[in-house]
């Protein structure tokens, strides 16, 4: 189908990302090299352009920034909430001001949409700051007992799919309640959380409250099982996440996992046709479908089925898949080359256990790493496409007959992290989300978050819960 | 001969495992031998196996959904009538107590008075709960956002090994509160009061609103609450192993493990990213207890809607 409406490039400027040719790992408030002098390159998923060669943290430096946190730890954790609460709102105030420059950045070293860092990642960083700040001197309001402690030295690790936002889930709740932090973020998508490293220097943070150590799995693995380690948060893959649990089992280290998912978004006959369409691509191709939350698989009711798809298929062939800094770019690169090979394989796998692949008419650029918006229909539960998290943009479609139907295939998987439902009947989604085994649910609506919300899965997504009141108790000794 | 009356032999009890809302012994046909603090014979318990573990895992899972579907004021009616049984059966848990650990009379019954107090102040949790923890979220946008409390699924409790009764109910009360289903491993020296308390369970009603039912009806009926709180005795290590790497446990209270076994067991736990309730140092079970034991086993669901906006052009979807 013929794009409705040529749009001229409108591409965002570049320029206004200033990116060094390297970077150091940020301990103790300075930028150091890697005990080992190992560096790794970042690249631009879009372009595969590198920009820029950081280093790279390994055992040694691990344990350096685990001390340096340590040190910092009586200081900061004996000030009064109300002096951290500063600090934290100077935080979110700086990140309102190079939000700009944040977007630009993260859009470069991620391949997300311009459209999507700029209105969605950025504005909930700062408003996570802004919400955590609040909590700093009120946690004796929180339901934890009248003078809750915090835990001590969090270790972090977060993924590649939102890397300023993961930061900011898992810094904000930990600074307002008195831990210091060691954070590594993902080896593809360092960039960002070295610019928020310069961010705490412009706010005066203490030295050591925040140490970012950017590096590979095995740096990750080291700081998990760093023995002054206190707390341990991360978000990603559930076959890390267990690995992880059997590494602190027996330990007195806190932890809370942020997994995978398969979510079901449930459209039943009654629906806003429409509405529902934006939901569902909304819910699969938002961040190229790199969301652990996405509602990957689509169940719809039998009687509207025709109707949804065509309606569906007539929407994925007006988006726009290409340069990620074009400000009507809907569907930019996917993250890195091996993300890329594991969605390749993942639907060559679903054609060859015999669903039905359809994606829109779409040229892809000759360089970077670029993934057609792919529907699979004739799904069935038992296709791996029905049950493993592609984190790509596929979406698996399969139908129901009744609610009842639609509840047991929903809860058909080992994830539980959410589910969207869409009707007009107050009474239906109600029930329908009682049953549901997900810790959120959207109805008639999809893929919204807030820093007031808590956010996290049942099951194998993990345990949990960040943002809102209930963020507070991952990083308290409670 | 003598011409006085020869002193009445007692009529033993023969202890029995409690799964499903039925009392079988364990299908490995074992006991052991149980002892009081002194040494004495008391009984012969269940020695159950991995296969009566899987069994109550079964029942409780069977049972989770009606369970977690009551209503939270039914599901206090119920607890409250367990602490009714209780008191009614005060004077042989004070023995049982007295006798696995040793205790005076005043001080197992000063026990066993906690204990029943604690179950009606779990009782009264079930319809709060919900109220403390969950709650409306003020997100920044046209959307009505509500946090609840859902109970995990189905948690195996590995009760404490020096409190053989108040220290059971300390632990199992807060997880059937909430509307999980239990399967609980009881004190491995001191199991006789966890099975006595499996016969009261089964005497409660743990279906009809009304507690005011006379025993008679409450006893006719005891095998509806089959499989909310399982009871299995035997060698701790050795039920909870298969327990904490079953797939279909969703937590595990590892409040009765030692140390090197609460590793183990935590470590067989991630398999299925079980939530784990490591063992907490108890210095007096009769203390107050918190809301953590509630919330150990609690999950959060938010759920979003759009609110929409009378009068503006358009749907707010």
């Amino acid at each position: 189908m013929a794009s409705a409406f040529e749009y001229a490039p409108a591409p965002e400027s570049r320029a206004i990302a200033d990116i060094a040719p390297s970077y150091g790992l940020f301990i103790d408030g300075e930028f150091t090299d890697a005990a080992d002098g190992k560096v790794f390159k970042t690249l631009s998923p879009s372009t595969e352009e590198v920009l820029s060669e950081v280093a790279r943290a390994g055992a040694e430096d691990v344990d350096r920034a685990v001390k340096a946190a340590r040190r910092a730890f009586a200081k900061w954790s004996a000030l009064p909430g109300s002096e951290r609460a500063k600090y934290l709102f100077r935080i979110a105030r700086i990140i309102q001001e190079r939000s700009r420059e944040l977007a630009v950045l993260e859009t470069l070293d991620n391949g997300k949409p311009i459209k999507e860092t700029r209105d969605a990642d950025l504005p909930l960083v700062a408003a996570h700051f802004f919400y955590y700040a609040g909590w700093a001197d009120k946690l004796g309001h929180a339901g934890f007992g009248a003078d809750p402690r915090p835990l001590g030295v969090a270790g972090q690790v977060i993924p590649w799919n939102f890397p300023l936002l993961m930061l900011a889930w898992k810094i904000a709740p930990a600074l307002a309640t008195g831990n210091t932090v060691v954070l590594k973020p993902a080896e593809t998508t360092p960039l960002s959380a070295l610019f928020f490293a310069d961010i705490c220097r412009q706010a005066g943070l203490p030295n050591g409250v925040v140490n970012i150590l950017p590096g590979y799995g095995d740096a990750g693995a080291a700081l998990v099982a760093h023995p002054d380690v206190n707390k341990v948060a991360f978000t990603g893959s559930t076959a890390v996440g267990k690995e992880i649990a059997r590494t602190v089992a027996g330990t007195r280290k806190k932890l809370t996992l942020e997994l995978g998912g398969k979510g079901a978004n449930i459209v039943f006959d009654d629906a806003p046709i429409d509405q529902a369409v934006e939901g569902i691509v909304t819910g699969i191709f938002f961040n190229q479908g790199q969301v652990c939350c996405a509602g990957s698989r689509l169940l719809v009711q039998e009687s509207v089925q025709e109707e949804l798809l065509d309606s569906l298929k007539r929407r994925l062939s007006t988006l726009r898949l290409g340069d990620p800094l074009d400000k009507n770019t809907d569907i930019g690169a996917i993250n890195s080359a091996e993300q890329l090979a594991r969605i390749t394989a993942l639907a060559e796998r679903g054609e060859a256990e015999g669903a039905e692949r359809w994606s829109p008419a779409c040229e892809l650029p000759s360089s970077g790493y670029w993934f057609a918006p792919t529907l699979f229909t004739g799904v069935t539960q038992a296709h791996t496409v029905a049950r493993e998290e592609i984190f790509g943009p596929v979406l698996s479609v399969l139908t129901f007959r009744t609610p009842d139907e639609a509840v047991a295939k929903a809860n058909n998987t080992q994830y539980g992290l959410s589910a969207g439902i869409w009707t007009e009947k107050g009474s239906r989604i109600l029930a329908v989300a009682n049953k549901l085994r997900a810790g959120v649910i959207w109805s008639n609506t999809f893929n919204k978050f807030d820093p007031t919300s808590p956010f996290g899965g049942y099951k194998e997504s993990g345990f949990g819960r960040e943002g809102g009141r209930h963020g507070l108790e991952a990083y308290l000794d409670v | 001969m003598s011409d006085r009356t020869p002193e009445r032999l007692t009529v033993f009890k023969t202890y029995k495992l409690y799964v499903g809302g039925k009392f079988p012994r364990s299908e490995s046909g074992r006991v052991y031998e149980v002892t009081d603090s002194k040494g004495n014979w008391l009984a012969n318990a269940p020695l159950s196996s991995r296969k009566d573990a899987r069994d109550a895992v079964v029942a409780a899972r069977k049972a989770f959904g009606g369970w977690s579907g009551a209503t939270a004021y039914n599901r206090g009616q119920v607890l409250y009538r367990v602490a009714e049984m209780l008191e009614g059966r005060r004077e042989q848990f004070v023995r049982e107590v007295a006798e696995a650990e040793g205790l005076s009379k005043a001080k197992a019954a000063a026990q066993v008075d906690a204990a029943i107090d604690r179950w009606v102040w779990y009782a009264g949790w079930t319809d709060k709960i919900a109220q403390v923890v969950g709650g409306g979220n003020p997100v920044a946008g046209p959307f009505f956002n509500l946090s609840s409390p859902e109970p995990t699924g189905v948690v195996a409790v590995l009760a404490p090994q020096k409190s053989s009764f108040l220290g059971l109910v300390s632990v199992l009360a807060p997880v059937i509160a909430t509307g999980n289903t239990a399967v609980v491993i009881a004190d491995e020296r001191a199991p006789l009061p966890a099975l006595s308390l499996a016969e009261v369970l089964a005497t409660s009603d743990v279906r009809a609103p009304l507690p005011a039912l006379s025993l008679a009806e409450v006893l006719a009926t005891s095998d509806v609450p089959g499989g909310v709180v399982n009871v299995l005795s035997g060698r701790t290590a050795e039920i909870a192993a298969p327990l904490a790497a079953h797939q279909d446990v969703n937590a595990i209270d590892l409040a009765g493990a030692d140390e090197a076994l609460a590793k183990e067991l935590e470590i067989a736990a991630a398999d299925n990213l079980k939530r784990v309730l490591r063992p907490q140092p108890v210095d007096d079970w009769s203390a107050t207890p918190g809301t953590d034991r509630m919330t150990a086993f609690l999950e959060t669901k938010t759920v979003w809607h759009p609110t929409g906006s009378l009068g503006a052009s358009g749907s707010s979807y």
